[in-house]
């Protein structure tokens, strides 16, 4: 088994700008990324031999989601919660590995704005199924799921609630820093820790400014095989570990999950070095991408990838390592903070970050020397998740 | 000598004090409160929670289940089934609804006594419940209180044998409802009292001293329903009782719990009665039926821990404006967060173990208990991925202790805000769920919970009951 690594790259990568985009369709979203990747790839929509696009609400089957015209290619529909646009990814990158195709794309689309709520409906509240509920799922939202584990946390780490939110609110004001200087991003504002800590709370202990928002949007990625890629552009981005890893609910059903990390993250990031050949993550990455749906989640994920030492994120969160000027940025675009979570849309979302990141094209969010790059999602919720953990590096 | 072995009572945390209605409505609100389902609770949860209550307290399982009521969640749906589900009895059991009179709880109680001495059943639990609703400003809103109580009926370990019964039916229209009717409607006073209730009761007492051979002065307790404290009062006036004999009916503690207040009465004799002691007690509505008991020696057991007067004061005061929400009295905005799934009940009726009665499911080669997820049974054990090895395990009388939680502003509730968490059960187990009856600030990580049957999210169309935790009192 020698997995992904080297066998494809991305040649082309578009993304929508993201937010509340009232006169925007899911049409509209894809056309507006996919023509930027096109023309990032210098390729057209006739070039392109395969097709799989991911999202969770805005779209049944391909047939619902074929604004390109792409005419009479394989082309299928792909939902994984909140890593959808990473599947479609990685269905698209397994498809040109396998030579069945060499060149695919990969679209991550939602809009979520449609529904005229202000919540993320169906899965996300546990016990339902589209043809009919038993009725028995806790009505919890999933942010409360998530202040599950800062309750957790605090608790097991000796943190009194209110310096756990002053020290969460600090990954909140990074992230607006980094969304300010993005034009792509829903929000573009700075934030301040005390607005953050006197934000209306929404799921005790985390407030207004720990939650993502409600977002749409789109972006897509050009695969082609790694060693035609050159033909293309020279600075194609090569994929080294494409991991996806579920949860059976083990979290939610037995008493040794400890609510202060997420299993799925752990094993999912630990499968993804393996793949890339990454022995020091903290070193070796230049950037990364994480899913920071919640403030709280951001800081789990500093440790379930390895970036901080377990139980001690806050040290590191304190030495603005993970800041643009830190030691290893996250988040670099504004993350889920600034680009809310259009959920079939995030995954490639953070992709293109990464991309621009190691072609050397972030602008004033531009990170060091860079190498190698990392995204990350977990859908679902504490105790119960689906990861994928993705590595891309700009050498071959 | 059939008579009552066990009995459990259930009442709401919550009080509405009658002050409280008094100064929204600008007149005169009475002394003491009412005990107010809370708004996830009803005469079925209510009758639950007093079901296993009893058996706790050393009910024997019982072979019958009487349901009394007046305000069954259905109309045409049989609400004892449901008791007897969620109170985990077997299938052979007889359930039935007594319902659509405030005698209810008196009838199931002489037709489980009856049974029990034909020999048709050893054991039989009635359940008194009732959750009546006044209009606003109204005397039945200051008056009507919620609860339920649970007596089992049987031959072996009797706290009180019921030793004689008389009955009367009265063709007497004094309070009432419709079928249209949401709120009961009751005669003028003094016509109700002279005509109807005080001759009533008068000739039902004459009637069973008589049959009995018995005088009102061989009791020591003398328990019996009234519609408010002044119809209380005057019929020990009538009859010149001695009011140190007269239970205290509880209506200024909890208000009057209909179809459950009179059996509520006669658990709160017992709580105090010696052995020996002689105990008259009289259901009212369309009628009377009045018995004689007779204390034995087994009350001592009984008594070990109080079964009403701890449950008499609530633990937290609610509105005005709660009470008119929980009851569905005003309609308040709806959630902006979009609407869930519809139910299922061919989901519900494959899951029915679980959400009736809690039970998940042991592994038999390693041990784990778990609890089925998604209304989905689970198939290969979470812990070992053995297939298919597995007993039934019951999770709803295990303690269990908070792990996390959260207060969720966004969770749809009538009783805003949410809260919800992870519980971790006594002996292996774990379940997330919502919390009901919980002070917020009092919820620490580690404090220890205890499973309770409520009302889940309004479905539209079906009563969606499942379990919730909250912490042990």
């Amino acid at each position: 088994m020698d997995g992904i690594k080297n066998k494809v790259a991305i040649v082309g990568m578009g993304c929508s700008k993201f937010g509340e985009r009232w006169d925007k369709g899911v049409e509209d979203l894809i056309v507006e990324a996919a023509y930027e990747a096109f023309e990032d790839a210098g390729i057209g929509p006739k070039d392109v031999q395969a097709a799989w696009i991911g999202t969770v609400f805005s779209g049944v089957s391909a047939i619902t989601l074929s604004p390109l015209q792409l005419q009479y290619i394989p082309m299928t529909r792909v939902e994984n919660m909140c890593a959808t646009g990473s599947e479609a990814m990685r269905a698209a990158s397994y498809a040109v590995a396998a030579g069945v195709c060499d060149i695919a794309l990969a679209v991550g689309v939602e809009k979520l704005k449609d529904s005229g709520a202000t919540g993320v409906k169906g899965p996300s509240i546990v016990g339902d199924n589209q043809d009919g509920s038993s009725g028995i799922g806790p009505g919890y939202s999933a942010p409360a799921s998530f202040a599950y584990l800062a309750t957790r946390y605090f608790h097991d780490f000796g943190i009194k609630p209110e310096e756990g939110k002053r020290l969460l609110a600090q990954i909140a004001v990074k992230n607006h820093h980094n969304g300010s200087l993005n034009p792509k991003a829903h929000f573009q504002n700075e934030l301040t820790i005390d607005q953050v800590v006197n934000a209306p709370i929404i799921a005790w202990p985390l407030g207004l400014y720990d939650c993502c928002g409600v977002s749409d949007g789109a972006s897509v990625a050009v695969i082609t095989r790694a060693d035609m890629a050159k033909k293309f552009r020279p600075d194609p981005i090569y994929i080294k570990a494409l991991q996806i890893t579920v949860g059976a609910r083990q979290g939610a059903m037995l008493q040794d999950y400890d609510f202060t990390h997420m299993e799925e993250n752990v094993r999912g990031s630990k499968l993804a070095y393996a793949e890339a050949g990454i022995k020091d993550p903290r070193k070796e990455l230049s950037c990364a991408e994480v899913h920071d749906c919640f403030s709280i989640h951001e800081m789990i994920v500093y440790e379930d990838l390895g970036f901080a030492k377990r139980g001690r994120a806050r040290e590191d969160i304190e030495a603005g390592t993970f800041t643009l000027k830190g030691e290893l940025p996250v988040n670099t675009d504004g993350g889920l903070k600034c680009f809310g979570h259009p959920l079939g849309a995030s995954g490639l979302r953070m992709m293109y970050e990464v991309y621009k990141q190691l072609q050397g094209k972030a602008g004033p969010r531009q990170v060091k020397n860079p190498r190698l790059g990392l995204t990350h999602n977990l859908g679902g919720n504490a105790g119960t998740g689906v990861c994928s953990c993705n590595i891309v590096g700009n050498e071959k | 000598m059939a008579g009552i072995t066990s009995i459990g009572v259930y009442i709401p945390i919550y009080r509405l004090n009658r002050e409280e209605i008094g100064k929204v409505w600008g007149g005169r609100g009475g002394g003491g409160a009412k005990a107010v389902a809370g708004y996830d609770e009803d005469t079925v949860t209510m009758a639950v929670a007093a079901a296993i209550d009893c058996l706790n307290r050393g009910g024997n399982e019982a072979d019958g289940l009487f349901l009394a009521t007046t305000s069954a969640p259905y109309r045409e749906k049989m609400s004892a089934g449901i008791v007897a589900s969620a109170a985990d009895f077997k299938d052979e059991c007889q359930a039935a609804d007594f319902t659509d009179s405030l005698r209810a709880g008196a009838a199931a109680l002489k037709a489980a006594c009856d049974a029990v001495k034909a020999g048709s059943a050893k054991n039989v639990m009635v359940v008194a419940a009732d959750t009546r609703l006044g209009a606003a400003k109204g005397t039945f809103e200051q008056t009507l209180g919620d609860g339920a109580v649970a007596i089992t009926v049987g031959k072996n370990s009797v706290i009180a044998e019921i030793e004689n019964s008389y009955s009367l039916f009265s063709e007497f229209t004094d309070v009432w409802r419709t079928s249209e009717d949401k709120f009961p409607k009751s005669a003028e006073g003094r016509f109700v009292d002279d005509v109807g209730y005080l001759p009533i009761m008068q000739a039902v007492i004459e009637g069973l001293l008589k049959k009995a051979k018995l005088e009102i002065k061989d009791f020591s307790k003398i328990v019996y329903y009234a519609n408010d404290v002044r119809q209380h009062a005057g019929l020990t006036r009538r009859l010149k009782l001695d009011k140190e004999k007269v239970q205290d009916p509880l209506f200024s503690d909890i208000g009057n719990t209909g179809a459950a207040a009179g059996l509520l009465m006669l658990a709160a004799a017992l709580e105090k009665a010696k052995p020996n002691d002689r105990i008259l007690y009289v259901g009212y509505g369309d009628g009377a039926d009045a018995f004689a008991l007779k204390v034995t020696d087994e009350i001592k057991k009984f008594q070990k821990s109080p079964v009403v007067s701890n449950k008499l004061t609530g633990k937290i005061n609610i509105t005005y404006g709660q009470y008119l929400t929980w009851r569905g009295m005003v309609p308040v905005e709806a959630s902006t967060l979009p609407e869930r799934s519809a139910i299922s009940l061919q989901s519900r009726w494959r899951e029915r173990k679980t959400i009736l009665a809690l039970y998940g499911v042991k592994c038999k080669k390693c041990g784990a208990p778990q609890m089925n997820q998604l209304g989905q049974n689970v198939r290969v054990c979470v812990q070992c991925q053995t297939k298919d090895q597995f007993e039934p395990y019951k999770f709803a009388d295990k303690k269990a202790k908070l792990f996390t939680y959260s207060v969720d502003q966004l969770m749809p509730t009538l009783n805003p805000p949410g809260v919800n968490g992870v519980v971790d059960f006594e002996g292996g187990g774990r379940l997330i769920v919502e919390f009901t009856d919980c002070e917020i600030d009092k919820l620490k990580v580690d404090m220890v919970m205890e499973m309770t049957f409520r009302k889940m999210f309004d479905t539209k169309s079906i009563i969606n009951y499942f379990w919730k935790a909250k912490p042990v009192e």
